[in-house]
């Protein structure tokens, strides 16, 4: 569990010490509206990934912080110091790039002690916080080569070891690892989320990677068009999306267009079904329901939530095999359930089978109708 | 305001704009302000009255100086149409051949770079001249006027228009070829509806551009134009010759506007030739085929022959004592002090100018382009300052030159008591070629990761320390190249600074002029000899420079 919500059990989504606080942040691009109206609180020593698919606004939010791109309108505070019009040389932060963004001319230790130097610090001071910083992110004999020499992950790790050297308030990461090729970006994303827990640094990564996200990050900021859809820990962002764009973004998701018939009851085509909960929807209005492939589960017998489907197509995925299942009647549903292999293996499925998928009420979500 | 307070805060922002704003008042001053001075010149009297278009009434009303006009654009037009269609098949088979000996017949075509244009003029006067061995070939025509202008100015522009063709024929999507070859389409049809559309761009471009460099120059006409008057001399003779400076304007603006024409129908040819060649092209392989190779390489033999001819002729000639009468070796046409009371000083002062416009155009371009392309503060400076550097390609050297004049000569003016000075020559030389060298600097910067500035900034390191150890040390072949650029250019030019030098400040380049003037075409041909041995000496010790700056200095750049 993320340590600062661990210990406010009260609030768990409000850090008690805000480290980072945006304030109604706005940035336009001349009539595009990049940010609207952004408020996000950001706890001391937190992991947060900012979340979203490409121009939904994550980087210039990230860019905002740094102080590259000034924002339109709004305030950034930092440690309860308002940097909002700072130039990024006050900021105390340091910085990662996709591109690594490493001096090409310099050597790594060279690119390394790039910000010590010019504090003028002691050579030999600069010396043995290099060694340090390498040996950190596990390159120590490394440090006479130049960066057109080492690989892609090589340069990432010092690139790291460059924004960590002047021991900044804060890590900004974006897009760190979409350059990397996959099996480096598996390692390193573990690298780079142990590092961090030593060093107990505020993170904030960028990411279009759902799956980055929800395996790095103590919390997760999903973003769209401009504005934040959720924030939450990647549990609550998985489980319980707060809009149907998060589900559809985090995870893949079944949607089903229905209206509410009672309290729980939605009407789904010719099908009843029944949700755990539907706050704030009363009868005759439109919903969608959202449902998670791996959520579905094929059973024996009839009962609620239970419908007669027919499976038309199987997609073979490694560990698991994901169903198309098509439903009967003049209006036949259309869902996807992922079986587990050995699921698979047990009832030798195929494809025109009928069967009867089950759709848990718990885990069906409801949205409001999506215009 | 917030943003006041923080902008005293931020020291970097506004050390960059400060530098922006000096960059900006000096390219206003080098290159916005003089021509100025001839727009207002050209309305004015002799006494600084306005007078609107009185100036030009009197131009159209003049009936030599309007067959100039006539003159200068027929002949301008058969040079594009000569040279054009001629540096289009070089340029084939440069790029779609595999003739032998590409590389070396593309440097045998820029030779004529190296040279004062004038120099082809004086190797032509002693083919077809008085004393020409070849005078009979023109059947009784005199090579003196027109004959002599066009086939001068084809060697001249051969180069320039060369390298338009080249980059056009070489955007090819080979697979474009594959898929015409895949459908049984015959070779002249695949020309005609692959080749040529791809190129069409480059072909007007290179019209354009021919046309341009033809009508604006002045060296060629001075020295083989005799009777036939065009507008680059009547300009030159109403300054220099008559002092009838409003006139002067009013002939420098017509030059002006083919220059202007020329400029804006390039810009929207190169925007139209990116677009032609999509990310997923894949480059043309040209195949062997030997009839095609062979007929190719005899017309390359053909005219490299002609433009290493060009340049050998002045050269021999340099060398001879008493054309065509005696034709012993000797070096007393490189005794200049018998021409020119200058003597040797004149090509001295034409180093020390070159060097210095080196030198300094480098520095101050390369700091302008990094300002621009990699600072953040005041957008509207960083685009007034692009705009500025941008405006010199639109500008003949010899309209600028007449600007100076204008500007510099002002009585008003305080910086009068540079006129004639190694100064202003340099300021001169600096403003016209500066459009090619801010390209190249932006180009290289472009390729240098937009982010070293932020990893810079969240470091605290300000920005000027990381264009000293960072962005110069990577751009150092551009600078190179830039300086080398600027160098070779203020040795070989003659029509913007030859109003503007001085007593003692007289170049090598219009010492030719004043030589060949005296009839001392010899010693003409010594001097311009001297200057192409110059400017290809900088060049070869550019290329070797070249070669130590990668093998020993940036070693980081292997892997």
């Amino acid at each position: 569990m993320p340590n600062n919500a661990a210990m406010t059990s009260e609030a768990p989504r409000a850090p008690e010490r805000s480290f980072l606080s945006i304030r109604s942040l706005t940035k336009s691009f001349g009539p595009f509206q990049a940010l609207k109206s952004i408020d996000l609180e950001i706890g001391e020593g937190e992991f947060v990934c900012f979340l979203g698919p490409s121009g939904c606004g994550k980087t210039t939010l990230l860019r905002a912080i740094a102080g590259l791109d000034r924002q339109t309108g709004g305030s950034i505070s930092l440690r309860g110091k308002d940097v909002s019009n700072a130039p990024p040389s006050q900021r105390d932060f340091g910085i990662v790039f996709q591109s690594y963004a490493l001096f090409p001319n310099l050597t790594v230790a060279d690119n390394v002690g790039y910000g010590l130097v010019n504090q003028k610090k002691p050579r030999d001071m600069i010396n043995a916080r290099v060694t340090e910083l390498l040996a950190l992110v596990g390159l120590p004999d490394q440090a006479s080569k130049y960066p057109a020499q080492l690989s892609g992950g090589q340069q990432q790790r010092v690139a790291l070891a460059r924004a960590l050297a002047t021991s900044p308030g804060l890590l900004l990461l974006d897009e760190p690892l979409s350059a990397l090729d996959a099996r480096v970006r598996l390692r390193l994303r573990e690298e780079i989320r142990a590092l961090q827990r030593r060093l107990g640094v505020t993170t904030i990564m960028v990411t279009h990677d759902q799956e980055e996200a929800l395996s790095m990050a103590e919390r997760i900021v999903v973003m769209n068009h401009g504005v934040i859809e959720q924030v939450g820990t990647p549990e609550e962002v998985y489980a319980r999306p707060a809009t149907a764009f998060v589900a559809d973004f985090v995870g893949r998701m079944t949607f089903l267009s229905g209206v509410m018939e009672g309290a729980t009851l939605v009407r789904v085509g010719d099908q009843a079904l029944r949700v755990a909960e539907a706050p704030g929807f009363s009868a005759g209005q439109k919903v969608e329901l959202g449902l998670r492939p791996e959520a579905v589960r094929l059973v024996e017998g009839a009962g609620e939530n239970r419908l007669s489907m027919r499976i038309t197509e199987l997609e073979y995925l490694g560990s698991f095999v994901r169903a198309t299942l098509e439903g009967e009647g003049a209006s036949p549903l259309t869902l996807l359930a992922d079986l587990p292999f050995n699921v698979m293996q047990d009832r030798a499925y195929a494809p025109g089978q009928a069967v009867i998928a089950e759709l848990p009420a718990s885990a069906l979500r409801i949205f409001s109708a999506r215009t | 305001m917030s943003a006041n307070a923080s902008f005293t805060r931020d020291r970097e922002a506004r050390v960059a704009t400060l530098l922006l704003a000096g960059l900006a008042f000096l390219l206003v001053l080098l290159i916005a302000v003089p021509l100025w001075s001839l727009l207002s010149k050209s309305v004015q009297n002799s006494n600084g009255q306005f007078v609107g278009l009185a100036n030009f009434a009197r131009y159209i009303s003049t009936p030599a100086l309007v067959a100039s006009l006539w003159n200068s654009i027929w002949v301008s037009s058969l040079v594009a149409l000569i040279v054009v269609p001629l540096a289009f098949l070089y340029a084939y088979a440069l790029t779609r051949s595999r003739m032998p000996g590409r590389g070396l017949f593309m440097a045998v075509a820029m030779t004529p770079l190296f040279a004062p244009s004038l120099l082809s003029a004086i190797s032509l006067i002693y083919i077809f001249g008085n004393q020409g061995f070849l005078k009979s070939w023109l059947f009784g025509a005199s090579i003196y006027g027109p004959v002599g202008i066009v086939l001068a100015e084809a060697v001249y522009c051969f180069p320039h228009a060369l390298m338009i063709m080249v980059t056009a024929l070489r955007l090819a999507d080979g697979r474009l070829y594959e898929v015409a070859e895949a459908l049984g389409t015959s070779k002249s049809r695949v020309f005609f509806t692959v080749t040529l559309p791809g190129a069409r761009y480059g072909l007007i471009s290179a019209i354009f551009v021919v046309f341009t460099l033809v009508i604006t120059d002045f060296g060629i006409p001075k020295v083989i134009g005799g009777q036939f008057n065009v507008l680059a001399t009547d300009a030159y003779k109403q300054i220099v010759g008559q002092q009838n400076f409003e006139m002067g304007a009013v002939v420098g603006l017509i030059l002006l506007l083919p220059a202007i024409f020329a400029f804006f129908v390039d810009r929207q040819v190169q925007k139209k030739q990116v677009a032609l060649l999509s990310a997923r092209a894949v480059p043309y392989e040209p195949k062997p085929n030997a009839k095609r190779d062979f007929a190719l390489l005899a017309f390359c033999l053909l005219i490299g022959g002609l433009l290493i001819g060009m340049l050998g002729m002045a050269i021999w000639a340099s060398f001879i004592r008493y054309w065509p009468y005696n034709l012993t070796f000797t070096l007393n046409n490189y005794n200049f002090a018998n021409f020119d009371p200058q003597g040797w000083g004149a090509y001295l002062t034409s180093l020390k100018m070159a060097g210095l416009t080196a030198i300094f155009g480098t520095a101050i371009v390369f700091v302008g382009a990094y300002l621009v392309e990699k600072t953040k503060p005041s957008p509207f400076l960083r685009g007034f300052v692009h705009f500025l550097a941008m405006l010199p390609m639109a500008v003949p050297g010899l309209v600028l030159g007449l600007g100076y004049v204008f500007f510099v000569n002002a009585p008003w003016n305080p910086l009068n008591i540079f006129y004639g000075t190694l100064t202003v020559l340099v300021a001169n030389t600096v403003a016209h070629f500066y459009t090619v060298a801010h390209i190249t600097a932006v180009t290289q910067l472009k390729q240098i990761d937009a982010e070293f500035e932020s990893v810079s900034a969240s470091l605290k390191v300000p920005f000027w320390v990381t264009f000293r150890r960072v962005t110069v040390p990577i751009s150092l072949p551009a600078v190179l190249d830039i300086a080398v650029y600027l160098f070779v250019n203020a040795l070989t030019t003659v029509s913007a600074v030859i109003f503007l030098y001085g007593p003692t400040t007289k170049l090598a380049s219009i010492a030719i002029v004043h030589m060949d003037e005296m009839g001392a075409v010899a010693a003409a041909a010594a001097m311009a000899t001297c200057i192409v041995f110059t400017a290809m000496a900088v060049k070869l010790l550019h290329l070797a420079l070249d070669r130590l700056v990668f093998a020993r200095f940036q070693a980081w750049r292997k892997r």
